[in-house]
């Protein structure tokens, strides 16, 4: 699924040169040949990776495109009638699904332009940056510098023309004011354990995501994960007794939220990503984290080592964790269908692409949206926001003692917290009230 | 008790046992930092051995029961406690050590001398059983003609039948093995890097093969390696100069009488790769262990996930899932000298196509990591 065919770069085929598209290596000439086209040169990284010097710089490319395609068109990423956000970092891999994002969308401008009916609308684009100076204060330096090239690369991008949402990350608060930005410190202060100080901002990270998509009336929120991302997410998951969460993550589609996430580049190696953003001289800009030292590092680090010695590992942990069964919302939902195309509702309907949304079983985790296993619930637990947390999150990023936990929830974002009250152990009565309170005539205090 | 006072070397004397809130701590217990003294530590160890034990059902009273006892200290730590159990509890088992000579020159033969003074130590009749005798070759033989690539995967499948013949031979109804946390932890990823769904799935089971030859469980699944090697510096009495030391590092120590050496044919096992990335991960989280084990529990893998077929062996009549179980694959090779038939994908070879014969090694992959191997199997 991640790597197969001879589209895989990081293929650990020492031993299948033979099979994989005859190497023509005429031993009078020194020029070698593309394995694919057999008629331009190949191009040599000299990154040091594998499968360097087999692909010229065109079947290259399009190999990559071309997995990028497929995973949007098989899974329903993007359809004609949906405005897409896209998440960009700076970052390779986001630069990489902004680029090809906007290819699509060129394309499907072209398209739209030459025909005549003009019955398929170009899907519309925006870009989103999270500004996290707030949180990780050595960033700031390098931030305003970040921001400009971000606004040029989306300005580079045009037509068709699309809109940028720079946010910081405390703007899950509900506005980016000085107390939004304290509120947030004392919040990542109160986490003790450092990996939980991570993981709590990255699922703040998306909140702020998913406040711009909704507030901005985007419809799909994409975001570059690779391949080698996913399997480092796939260990850290597993290291954090995250088993039972772990195969809602890494699938193509993940419509929990209420903007559906999709991952175009779920099938591409950071290999292949790096070395487009090379070939095809893509601007990106790394910010310099602090030296991060908790598990998400240390997993990294293995990841990195696996590779090292099986460059094809990646591809075998993500492969392994798709194996697991995915969530009914690894789909997109079914919604009020009414101005997307005919062509498309029969296209998505043929393939089964969609879940129907009622089918709502799952209960999730306030703070980091992981579906709960039915054996993590304790139904006895005096605090609410405990109770409603999975265990993972109750160890490294609720605080230990149980005095703590209301200041700790007052500190949360309001869309984490409001979660928790639909967990509280409800009143059966008021419960039933609710129910048919439209059909009692008496008043609420007289009621019984 | 409360051992002599005026002697403490270090500070901290205000600090009482987590546990018991009487006596002077001696250790930081590794699975969950709490410093407690040494009679809480090996009365928590053994309770939670216990209640595990029950929680899961994994004896009934009557039975016979084997031990896999190689001598190291997983092994000799259950004997202790398995006896000391079932004495104390009365679990009524009949309890037998068994233990697989894999002639291993400098390692096992000095390791077995260990499980025979366990037999005379705790009183539990003792059976050996060596791959001389079951398959003709020796892991010395096997290594000076394979080398030391794959030869953990020719010991791990030999052993498994060896172990499962002479649970036959004592005619017992069940075998636990030391397999600790760590290990099972190890195998959970290690199946994830190597794609075995199907190993995934029943890895952590703390029983297995109830509807094989002999149903065996690992009573140490939730018990950390570094207690294990704990457990037995603690429990012999102390004289007062141990009882006030922090203890950080865990020092190898013969109170019981245990084999404290690597097997000499282990450091290029793939396994070390997630042995040391899990001790890493100890010294930042120490429940990281445990955690891994639910997540291993927790995956959501269908039930209709493709499972191998149970069959016998056509050669043997063993437990397999291909005409020929992976033993008789192994040593069919090492007799004609082809070692390197069954390690790697089966191309050609009896689980393959009969017709082709194969005159040089398969040219399959010759990483240990490839699908059909069954390297580490548990």
């Amino acid at each position: 699924m991640a790597c197969n065919s001879s589209g895989c770069e990081s293929g650990g085929c020492y031993g299948r040169e033979k099979e994989n598209g005859c190497k023509v290596v005429d031993v009078k000439e020194t020029v070698r040949l593309c394995v694919k086209c057999k008629s331009n040169e190949p191009m040599t990284f000299g990154d040091g990776g594998s499968d360097d010097g087999r692909f010229c710089a065109e079947c290259f490319r399009s190999n990559v495109y071309g997995k990028f395609r497929l995973a949007v068109t098989s899974h329903a990423m993007i359809t004609p009638s949906d405005n897409v956000l896209v998440a960009f970092s700076g970052g390779s891999s986001s630069r990489v699904a902004l680029q090809f994002v906007h290819e699509l969308q060129v394309k499907a401008l072209k398209n739209y332009e030459a025909s005549r009916d003009r019955s398929l609308p170009v899907f519309g684009v925006g870009v989103a940056f999270v500004d996290e100076s707030a949180a990780y204060p050595s960033l700031s330096g390098g931030m305003s510098d970040a921001i400009e090239l971000v606004r040029s690369t989306v300005l580079s991008l045009s037509p068709p023309e699309k809109d940028l949402h720079v946010v910081t990350i405390e703007s899950v608060f509900g506005s980016e004011s000085v107390e939004a930005r304290d509120r947030l410190v004392k919040l990542l202060d109160s986490v003790s354990d450092e990996t939980g100080k991570e993981d709590l901002l990255l699922h703040l990270k998306m909140l702020s995501l998913q406040k711009v998509a909704s507030e901005n009336g985007y419809n799909r929120l994409v975001v570059g994960s690779c391949t080698s991302r996913l399997a480092s997410h796939v260990l850290t998951a597993t290291v954090k007794g995250r088993g039972y969460s772990l195969s809602a993550d890494i699938q193509h589609v993940d419509a929990r939220w209420k903007v559906p996430i999709v991952l175009p580049l779920r099938d591409c190696v950071w290999q292949e990503i790096t070395r487009l953003c090379h070939l095809d001289g893509l601007k990106t800009v790394e910010l310099a984290r602090h030296p991060q030292s908790g598990i998400n590092d240390l997993v990294s680090s293995f990841v990195a080592l696996l590779q090292e010695e099986n460059p094809s590992r990646e591809c075998t942990i993500v492969r392994t964790a798709a194996k697991l069964t995915p969530f009914y919302f690894n789909k997109i939902p079914e919604t009020d269908d009414s101005c997307v195309p005919m062509a498309t509702q029969r296209r998505l309907k043929k393939f089964n692409l969609k879940y129907d949304g009622s089918m709502t079983t799952e209960a999730f985790c306030p703070i980091c949206n992981g579906p709960l296993n039915g054996s993590d619930s304790s139904e006895d637990e005096s605090d609410a926001l405990y109770a409603a947390c999975c265990s993972s999150c109750r160890f490294q990023i609720l605080p230990q003692e149980p005095s703590s936990l209301d200041h700790f929830g007052s500190l949360l974002p309001h869309h984490m917290i409001s979660q928790v009250k639909h967990h509280q152990k409800f009143d059966s009565q008021t419960y039933l009230r609710e129910k048919i309170k439209d059909c009692l005539l008496l008043d609420d205090e007289e009621a019984v | 008790m409360e051992a002599s006072e005026g002697k403490s070397k270090k500070q901290g004397a205000s600090r009482l046992c987590c546990l018991c809130n009487q006596r002077r701590p001696v250790l930081k217990r590794p699975k969950t930092l709490q410093q407690i003294c040494k009679e809480c530590f090996y009365e928590v160890f053994e309770e939670e051995i216990h209640q595990v034990i029950v929680k899961n059902g994994l004896f009934k009273s009557g039975e016979r029961v084997a031990i896999g006892a190689s001598g190291g200290k997983d092994s000799t730590v259950l004997a202790y406690v398995l006896s000391e159990l079932n004495r104390r509890h009365s679990y009524g088992l009949d309890l037998f050590l068994l233990s697989i000579d894999e002639g291993i020159t400098g390692y096992r033969d000095d390791s077995l001398e260990t499980v025979k003074r366990n037999e005379l130590q705790y009183g539990l009749p003792l059976q050996i059983l060596s791959y001389k005798d079951l398959y003709g070759w020796t892991m010395d033989d096997i290594v000076k003609m394979i080398g030391l690539k794959n030869n953990c995967t020719f010991c791990g499948v030999f052993r498994r039948q060896a172990l499962d013949r002479g649970a036959a031979l004592l005619k017992v109804d069940k075998l636990v093995t030391g397999h600790n946390a760590d290990d099972i932890a190890e195998t959970v990823l290690l199946n994830i890097l190597r794609g075995d769904i199907a190993r995934l799935s029943r890895c952590t089971s703390i029983t297995t093969g109830e509807d094989g030859p002999i149903p065996r469980c690992k009573p140490f699944k939730y018990t950390y390696e570094k207690e294990i090697v704990i457990y037995p510096f603690i429990t012999e009495s102390f004289s007062c100069s141990f009882s006030n030391i922090y203890i950080h590092t865990y020092a190898y120590f013969k109170k019981l009488d245990y084999f404290s050496t690597e097997c000499i044919y282990s450091p290029n096992a793939y396994r070390g790769f997630a042995r040391e990335f899990i001790k890493d991960l100890e010294r930042l989280r120490p429940r990281a262990i445990l955690d891994i084990i639910k997540s291993g529990e927790d995956f959501r893998i269908a039930t209709t996930t493709k499972m191998p077929e149970q069959g016998t062996c056509e050669r043997c009549g063993y437990i397999s899932s291909q005409k020929w179980c992976k033993a008789c694959v192994l040593l069919d090779g090492l007799n004609r000298g082809l070692p390197k038939m069954g390690i790697g994908r089966a191309r050609g070879g009896v689980n393959g196509d009969h017709q082709k014969e194969t005159k040089k090694p398969a040219s399959a992959a010759r990483s240990l990591e490839s699908k059909q191997c069954g390297s580490l199997d548990f």
